[in-house]
């Protein structure tokens, strides 16, 4: 047997597949494709506070090899999570892991207390990095220092793993990648999408209801790679890999550029079932290249 | 409902007209049971600009010969991959998706199944387990022109249909909410098609107090009620129309 299991701060996955948050709901839509308990974890959608509608439809247009999504966030709210999902999801042999979002710092913190209040979420993802809402969201983590603010502030009030979800619409990640590492991230995870748009040129019309929106699929994978590789050399906490993985080997292309984990999104809406693939993938790939643990492969890009 | 992710294999591609096929498919197991009303998701391969599914609606289903129909208009890149399909091909698909029509379950029901153009897909396998269940209904049929119109003999056969065409070039001239036989006591009606049709049938329906049920067809990504992309704003807020729908009560909806 290889060894698959890798550490995210104080989580431990039995393998490096996690799902990008808003891509595979609350886990259960796809429980009929997937073994849930296979995977390393899988991360929910956004979580706020309170209760959000989400921005009006249309919300996604599909571009070459791609999409964009301005979804804004529609969720019922961390209470309703933990009352109505929460224990549906809490015997699951596998880490679930909340994505919390929010409009102002003490949402965020709010948030965070309340999902840390919850035994069997053992870490929470801090989307600081949505493209689609006005307030917050990606403003905080387009600037060195509003990110480790936010970021601070969360750490104080939540006490398990710290992953920080960091956007690409910036002019260099690796600055604000340190600048959560020195607020007291346990992890980076990267990318959320790239801010897009789509028009329709015979209604010469936005495509979608927010004119610009978050771009993601398999488009933009090169570009998730290059920042996954820079964020790796510039950090001393463990990177999660997100961007555009749709097969086995995608996923062992952003391991060898220095990821520990990887997440995948919008490639469960092509295959429902592409998490077990790649899990399966990722096994038969170190017993190919004779590796008896995925550390020899994190990281290991011959340049 | 257990979902399924199944290669189909094509048995047959019927060129209904320029731009509408029908296509029947079969597995190698047994079909999970599907619900008038609901849908399918088929991947389209080898099209660099199509990377999504593309949501079918179930247009007949026959366990006994393990054979799923679908019928597609050839609108863009997805559709027209489909059109070129050959017997022996395979698609692989997501099914069987969303909640469907609810049948009726007073045998003195008087069933009114509006269809528009392609949108009245959906309603000939409503029609077939209507038909099974021994209901009374009929089928209004709208089109721009007679040659718009597919299958005729089939959704004939299945018992009374009556057309409307803009052009007056088959049935009464106009649009279906035009028609005389809306002059008669239905006590459910049934609607798919383009919006604009959909909207008058919802009309007609609330003036005269009939329960009426319309399919949608938002934009749609995952198809499972995941991604939150293909919603409708309804009465209670945001509802996923590939999960809460396609099928829904004009109670519920804002129109
Ligand atoms: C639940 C559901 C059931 C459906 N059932 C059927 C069916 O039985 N038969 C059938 O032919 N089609 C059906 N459709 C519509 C079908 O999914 C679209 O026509 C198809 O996705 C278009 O793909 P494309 O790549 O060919 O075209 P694209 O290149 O994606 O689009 C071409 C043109 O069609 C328009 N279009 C795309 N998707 C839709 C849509 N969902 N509704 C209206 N216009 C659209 C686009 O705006 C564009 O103008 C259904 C849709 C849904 C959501
Ligand atoms: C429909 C949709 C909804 C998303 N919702 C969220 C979200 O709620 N929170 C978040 O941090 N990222 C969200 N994302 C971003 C993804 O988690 C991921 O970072 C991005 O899609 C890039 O990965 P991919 O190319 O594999 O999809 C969403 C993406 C999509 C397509
Ligand atoms: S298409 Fe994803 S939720 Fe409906």
């Amino acid at each position: 047997m290889v060894k698959t299991d890798v550490k995210i701060g104080g989580l431990n996955l039995k393998n490096p597949v996690l799902t990008a948050s808003g891509t595979f709901g609350y886990g259960i839509e796809f429980a009929d494709f997937v073994d849930l308990n296979k995977l390393g974890g899988f991360i929910v959608k956004g979580t706020t506070l309170n209760h959000r509608e989400g921005n009006p439809y249309p919300r996604s247009a599909e571009t070459p090899m791609g999409m964009l999504n301005a979804v804004g966030l529609q969720n019922k709210g961390v209470d309703y999570f933990a009352s109505n999902i929460y224990p549906q999801l809490k015997d699951f042999d596998t880490n679930v892991i909340v994505n919390v979002s929010g409009a102002c710092i003490e949402d965020y913190v709010a948030c965070a207390e309340k999902v840390a209040a919850l035994d069997k979420i053992p870490a929470i993802e801090l989307n600081i990095s949505c493209p689609n809402v006005k307030q917050g969201g990606m403003a905080f983590g387009v600037q060195a220092a509003s990110a480790a603010e936010v970021v601070s502030a969360v750490r104080k009030a939540y006490p398990k793993t710290l992953i920080v979800k960091l956007s690409p619409n910036v002019t260099d990640i690796t600055e604000i990648a340190r600048a959560v590492e020195g607020a007291g991230a346990d992890s980076v995870s990267l990318i959320n999408t790239l801010l897009g748009m789509a028009i329709d040129s015979e209604k010469r019309r936005p495509l979608l209801s927010t004119i610009t929106g978050g771009m993601s699929g398999p488009a933009v994978k090169p570009i998730a790679l290059r920042m996954v590789w820079q964020v790796a050399k510039a950090v001393k906490i463990p990177v999660v890999g997100i961007g555009g993985i749709t097969t086995g080997s995608d996923a062992v292309e952003f391991l060898l550029a220095g990821a520990s984990a990887i997440e995948v999104g919008t490639a469960n809406f092509m295959n429902p079932a592409v998490t077990g693939e790649i899990v399966d993938y990722i096994e038969d790939y170190l017993v190919r290249h004779k590796m008896n643990s995925i550390d020899e492969l994190i990281g290991a890009l011959e340049v | 409902m257990k979902k399924v992710l199944v290669d189909l294999t094509i048995r047959e591609v019927e060129q209904l007209n320029a731009t509408c096929v029908l296509l029947l498919m079969t597995a190698e197991s047994p079909l999970p049971a599907v619900l008038p009303g609901q849908f399918a998701e088929l991947r389209i391969d080898g099209t660099p600009t199509v990377m999504l599914r593309r949501p079918i609606s179930i247009h007949s289903f026959s366990p006994e010969k393990n054979e799923i129909g679908f019928l597609v208009q050839l609108v863009g890149d997805g559709t027209r991959w489909l059109g070129n399909l050959k017997a022996g091909d395979k698609v692989n698909t997501l099914l069987p998706l969303g909640n469907g029509f609810t049948l009726p379950t007073d045998k003195n029901a008087n069933l009114l199944l509006v269809g528009g153009g392609v949108g009245s897909a959906p309603l000939y396998y409503l029609a077939e387990e209507l038909k099974r269940g021994g209901y009374n209904f009929t089928l209004l049929i709208g089109a721009r022109s007679a040659k718009d119109l597919y299958r005729r003999d089939a959704y004939e056969a299945l018992g009374r249909v009556e057309y409307t065409t803009e052009d007056g070039t088959l049935g009464q001239k106009g649009y279906v909410t035009n028609h005389t036989v809306l002059g008669e006591k239905f006590t459910q009606i049934y609607t798919c098609g383009p919006k604009p049709m959909m909207l008058s049938v919802a009309k007609y329906a609330r003036e005269n107090n009939v329960p009426c049920e319309v399919s949608l067809e938002n934009k749609m990504a995952c198809g499972l009620g995941a991604c939150l992309c293909c919603v409708e704003d309804t009465k209670e807020g945001h509802k996923c129309v590939c999960t809460d729908g396609p099928v829904f009560s004009i109670d519920e909806l804002k129109w």
